[in-house]
């Protein structure tokens, strides 16, 4: 229970995925511009991060790691190359799921995160969570874990940074550093400070 | 019959199209400083110069192959399902390039980690196939590729100089500064080597390419009060 709970914490502050390891930039630069949008895309990149990495972690123990195949009978196969075929394949096709889900289920909250979830399949932060969680060999309950908790943080960014860039929409920036060039800033400010967070042993 | 591939190689290097699908990314509509593309791994990859070449250099490839794969069968391909075909051929083309790397340069494998499957969702690969290989013949969406590839190498590589040379005193492992700890005189400075540096050099390099480039600014949202009237606007 206590390697989950640092896991967690570790996924979601330490190894924050848009802060630390810069992933998700281009939605995190494009969409952070209003509190309200930012949150709900937040939110759909969490749900789909609990969705995908469990998923992507249950096909490659199952079909693609070393001698996987063995429940099968064959042995000596190791198909782990196909890994980044079948994650964003995986993620591909569990988004369209989830959007016919949400939008035949609970239109309320489809017409909420709706037009984000297309957006969520070319997000690299989906794809670079299940990479990590095949790099680091996290078993089934850890790939729960590092999902829910690297979506978190993901989320957490994204909404702090949408704050941020409200309130310095009034602010008196020289004209070249206006929009972008002052979002890299300001990004960078808030990834010093969650580096604050690396020097925690857990 | 490689006579008439060669003229068509040719023409198509020649023509005033390809010179400007090659030229325009690097500075003009360079992917990641205008097109706010593909940032993701111009961040991460970039406290070494090394592995900022092969990282360039593996996009660039990706980029200019799958534009033409897919610009070679766009006719066949049904608008309902173009995403996933694009994808399936990004990422075997990303398989190839990661299986190259482990065999060649595993070290440098090891380094770039996950990001060289990343290429697969980086949004200049993605934005190149749908925004111009699906509207244009092969070859020039081939050097349509190697030209954003080409801009993005570009801010990859002016990111990476500052961060390895400040950063460690070294440019590609030799070493350019001599350190305070091996007798030198310069002391590292270690933030350039820990990520929120990458934010702040793409963000000056933003300032100094818009400074340069003024269309390139963006509209702002909400004007000073006194600039607006016409007074304090100079200082």
């Amino acid at each position: 229970m206590e390697g989950y709970i640092s896991l967690f914490v570790k996924a979601v502050f330490i190894e924050n995925l848009a802060l630390s390891f810069f992933l998700g930039m281009c939605t995190f630069i494009a969409v952070s511009k209003k509190i309200s949008t930012a949150m709900g895309l937040g939110i759909a990149v969490m749900v789909v991060q609990a969705i995908t990495v469990p998923a992507n972690n249950f096909v490659y123990h199952a079909l693609l790691k070393e001698d996987a195949l063995a429940w099968m009978g064959i042995t000596g196969v190791d198909l782990s190359f196909l890994a980044l075929l079948s994650c964003i394949g995986i993620i591909g096709a569990l988004v369209q799921i989830l959007e016919m889900v949400l939008d035949k289920f609970f239109p309320a909250l489809y017409f909420a995160l709706g037009i984000f979830l297309p957006l969520i399949t070319v997000n690299c932060a989906i794809l670079g969570g299940s990479l990590f969680m095949i790099e680091r060999d996290y078993n089934f309950g850890e790939s729960v874990v590092y999902g829910v908790g690297s979506g978190f943080g993901w989320a957490l960014a994204i909404t702090v940074m949408a704050g941020v860039r409200e309130k310095l929409k009034y602010s008196d920036i020289p004209a070249g550093l206006q929009g972008l060039g002052i979002t890299f800033i300001t990004a960078g400010l808030m990834s010093l400070g969650f580096m604050a967070f690396s020097g925690i042993q857990l | 019959m490689s006579a008439v591939v060669g003229d068509e190689l040719k023409n198509a290097i020649l023509n005033e199209e390809t010179k400007k699908v090659v030229v325009e990314p690097l500075v003009n509509n360079n992917p990641i400083t205008l097109q706010v593309l593909g940032i993701c791994s111009a961040l991460a990859v970039t406290s070494q110069m090394s592995t900022s070449l092969i990282m360039a250099l593996a996009l660039t490839l990706v980029t200019a192959f799958s534009s033409a794969a897919i610009s070679a069968i766009r006719k066949h391909i049904p608008g309902s399902i173009r995403i996933i075909v694009q994808m399936t051929i990004i990422a075997s083309l990303v398989i190839v390039v990661d299986q190259i790397l482990k065999a060649v340069a595993y070290d440098v494998s090891k380094q770039l980690s996950v990001f060289v499957g990343l290429i697969i969702t980086n949004c200049i690969v993605m934005g190149r196939a749908e925004g111009y290989a699906m509207q244009n013949p092969p070859l020039e969406s081939f050097m349509d590729g190697i030209g954003n590839g080409a801009g993005y190498s570009l801010i990859l590589v002016i990111v990476a100089f500052f961060r390895e040379t400040l950063g460690s005193g070294k440019l590609l492992g030799y070493e350019v500064f001599k350190l305070t700890k091996d007798g030198g005189w310069y002391d590292p400075n270690g933030l350039m080597l820990l990520p929120p540096s990458a934010f702040f050099i793409i963000g000056l390099i933003i300032w100094s390419l818009r400074q340069w480039k003024p269309e390139q600014r963006e509209a702002v949202d909400f004007k000073i009060m006194s600039i607006a009237h016409g007074e304090g606007a100079q200082h």
